[in-house]
């Protein structure tokens, strides 16, 4: 007995001495917060983060060497912590590119396989305590006229001043819709739905409020964040007319067997707490000429998503041919999100 | 050498007190105990120890910190009327006036730090080693005005009594143009908060002109109204003398103020509630509530009242220079403008989001120990500047050089007689 504890202990200084070797090696984390999540972390050394990660550039301004590196650096960490192989892609914007996206709101039926899509390539976080979905589907009451839902028979609200009516049952947790319903089936008779997510606006709004320009407008038109030098300071949420954007309350909670490990830095990457996300109309695949998650399983086809520039693309055609419109055009923020009607 | 002389005396004549003076002292360390605790929690576990959540992204800190930002600016109402009127009286205390703005500054800070998701990057907004997005967004200039006022304060107001305390004379091509500068620059740090928020037509319950002025107005009359509290507890609890003057003179600030900001608050309910677009959701919200949610709704019609209720009593002169009634109604001013400017102005900008979902939302424990700890900062350090300015106004506290310095002594002996 006493020589099997002799072991252990010895075992024990051995990983200790080895684990010690390893954070010093890797400069691990000295910042406040840094030290704290250190010491409450049960994670392997390699699986944090680095001196050198935690003091790295913008990436937008960083070289290309240092570009290279800090990919580096995130491959290991997240191969470490996910215990699977991990790629952060680097690529930047292509030619003559400037991603445009439709959706034909007569076609999409409600069923949220985009939403849950979306949630399966990109990391966000799931589970009860946090849960992030980029896209939100709003369920749309079909306009009806009945006797029944008239409501005090004026305007809703009792000390407004406009008299006339109103055809529609008082608003529920959403003013013209909501996205929380749950059907046994969909579409559902008496709706129609309306999915939103980030707008991708060529002037947007929260891109100018951003102290640390940590979100930025890259040349193919698709609005990224730098997750690593975002202080979460959430003037984007506040200046974003479109409700995209979603914060990290919490450590993200991303299941290793459920991690996509095919990543962009600027886009599906494990983001940590204390930062901002949003639709990065699927950069690591859209930058190597694929669909974004949500194009390619919406079962009916609803999703158009293409390049603008190029006159031949069907997003160019959807809008040349189509009823289109765009949100909260009034705002002029230039969405390249556009909604369409056969 | 003499600095060094000042720094220590300043602090030892700051931390000299009674047991009352302790026991208000070990009250606020309690609390600034519990700051330390819930600041914390926080950062370890991330900002999901808050209340705050997809819908209501801004809440209680970010409410404080317009607040505090306010009561930061006030200070000018004892510096303007002493230094571009000549008002003596006030003169006479303007030093104390950069101290509130001094401990109000320090707490806006800790305020944003506690919004922020990552502290730990604080230094990526710093220019040079960080990227500061100046001009376009609007939170670099609140860095900036920020930052240079407590700068300034800090100048001003140590320079005053570091010459004070060594006995010599003001220089005033230095001191003068750091008073005017630090006047212009109090009204810039509230502008520019407003700036902060109705920028964002996102938000249209904040997004109308008024903001600077309604900012302005309401400011000062909070920011008097403590002036007021803590000008009547120094005469109180110190040797310092504090003319009835200048308390008369604040509380008409406070009661012009007040009746121009309420004036505005009817024109934006009128505004919004007459043709009762979309727009005007968040402030029917926070008036009448929604489909049963109406958390905001009592505070909203107290803060009215208390608001409503103290102009008129201000408006009757026997009352207000009552100095023993004055402190009170200071209170319900200061209370009432506290829920209408912080929580009143920034949940229904949040509620409803910009989708059109209802959302209530009250503050975590931890929210509640972090911003009562920061409030308890204030006041901490407020007690302890302002004993020790009090003590060198008085000439309690002066350089007694311990080598001999004939230029010095000969100062000091001139001051003497």
């Amino acid at each position: 007995m006493p020589k099997q504890d002799s072991s252990k202990t010895k075992d024990n200084k051995l990983t200790s001495r080895r684990d010690f070797l390893r954070s010093a090696g890797n400069y691990t984390v000295a910042s406040l917060s840094g030290a704290a999540m250190l010491l409450s972390d049960p994670k392997p050394a390699k699986a944090n983060v680095t001196w050198e990660e935690h003091f790295q550039k913008n990436y937008r301004l960083m070289t290309d060497e240092e570009k290279q590196q800090a990919i580096e650096r995130l491959e290991t960490r997240y191969t470490e912590e996910y215990g699977k192989p991990v790629t952060v892609d680097g690529s930047p914007s292509m030619e003559g590119v400037l991603f445009g996206y439709a959706l034909n709101i007569q076609k999409c039926i409600g069923c949220r396989r985009c939403v849950k899509a979306c949630v399966a390539e990109n990391n966000q976080s799931r589970g009860d305590e946090q849960q992030i979905e980029w896209i939100r589907v709003l369920r749309m009451e079909k306009g009806k006229f009945s006797e029944a839902d008239r409501d005090q028979h004026g305007y809703p609200e009792s000390f407004g001043v406009q008299v006339g009516g109103n055809a529609y049952k008082p608003a529920g947790v959403v003013l013209e819709g909501q996205h929380y319903y749950e059907p046994d089936q969909v579409p559902e008779k008496d709706a129609f739905y309306f999915p939103m997510q980030c707008m991708q606006c060529e002037k947007p709004p929260c891109v100018k409020v951003c102290p640390v320009r940590t979100t930025y407008r890259d040349p193919d038109g698709i609005v990224v964040i730098d997750y690593n030098w975002c202080i979460g300071c959430r003037m984007c949420i506040g200046a974003c007319p479109y409700w995209a954007r979603r914060f990290n309350w919490g450590e993200p909670n991303l299941p290793k067997e459920e991690m996509n490990p095919v990543t962009h830095y600027l886009g599906n990457r494990p983001r940590m707490k204390g930062v901002v996300e949003k639709c990065s109309f699927c950069v690591q695949r859209t930058r190597k000429g694929r669909w974004t998650a949500c194009v390619e399983v919406c079962p009916v086809g609803a999703r158009k998503f293409g390049n603008l520039l190029d006159p031949n693309s069907e997003i160019r055609k959807v809008l040349a041919k189509k009823k289109v419109f765009r949100l909260r055009a009034d705002l002029n923020t230039y969405p390249k999100f556009f909604y369409y009607m056969d | 050498m003499r600095f060094l002389h000042f720094v220590v005396d300043y602090l030892k004549a700051g931390f000299t007190g009674g047991i009352l003076f302790w026991l208000w002292m070990l009250f606020l360390l309690f609390f600034i105990m519990l700051w330390g605790y819930g600041e914390y929690i926080q950062i370890v576990n991330g900002m999901i120890v808050t209340n705050l959540n997809d819908q209501v992204t801004w809440g209680f800190y970010l409410a404080n910190f317009v607040f505090m930002v306010g009561v930061a600016a006030a200070a000018v109402t004892v510096v303007f009327p002493a230094y571009v009127y000549k008002h003596k009286e006030l003169h006479r205390v303007v030093v104390l006036g950069e101290m509130i703005a001094i401990a109000a500054v320090v707490m806006c800070l800790l305020f944003v730090i506690a919004h922020m998701g990552r502290p730990d990057r604080l230094w990526h907004i710093l220019p040079v080693i960080g990227i500061f997005n100046f001009p376009h967004a609007m939170l670099t200039w609140d860095v900036i005005v920020l930052n240079g006022y407590l700068l300034l304060n800090i100048i001003g107001g140590y320079y005053y009594l570091y010459t004070k305390y060594s006995g010599g004379e003001i220089n005033k091509s230095f001191y003068l143009p750091v008073v005017y500068i630090a006047i212009v620059w109090a009204l810039s740090i509230h502008t520019v908060t407003a700036f902060l928020i109705n920028t964002m037509p996102a938000r249209p319950m904040w997004f109308h002109s008024m903001m600077p002025i309604k900012f302005i107005t309401t400011a000062f009359a909070a920011g008097p109204s403590l002036i007021i509290v803590v000008f009547l507890l120094v005469r109180r609890f110190t040797p310092m003398k504090i003319a009835d003057e200048v308390f008369h003179l604040l509380s008409q600030i406070v009661v012009w103020c007040l009746g121009i900001a309420l004036f505005l608050t009817m024109s934006e309910i009128v505004t919004e509630l007459y043709p009762s677009t979309e727009h005007s959701l968040g402030l029917q919200y926070l008036m009448f509530g929604h489909n049963g949610l109406d958390r905001l709704v009592p505070f909203f019609w107290t803060a009215l009242s208390l608001m409503v209720g103290s102009f008129i009593l201000l408006l009757i002169p026997s009352i207000r220079k009552n100095l023993k009634l004055l402190p009170f109604i200071c209170i319900a001013a200061f209370v009432g403008i506290w829920i209408e400017k912080g929580m009143g102005l920034m949940l229904p900008g949040v509620i409803p989001t910009p989708i059109g979902e209802f959302a209530e939302y009250t503050p975590s424990q931890i929210e509640l120990m972090v911003v009562g700890g920061i409030w308890a900062i204030g006041f901490f350090l407020l007690t302890f500047m302002l004993k020790g300015a009090v003590a060198v106004l008085q000439g309690e506290v002066r350089y007694r050089s311990k080598t001999s310095e004939p230029a010095v002594s000969k100062q000091q002996a001139e001051a003497a007689t």
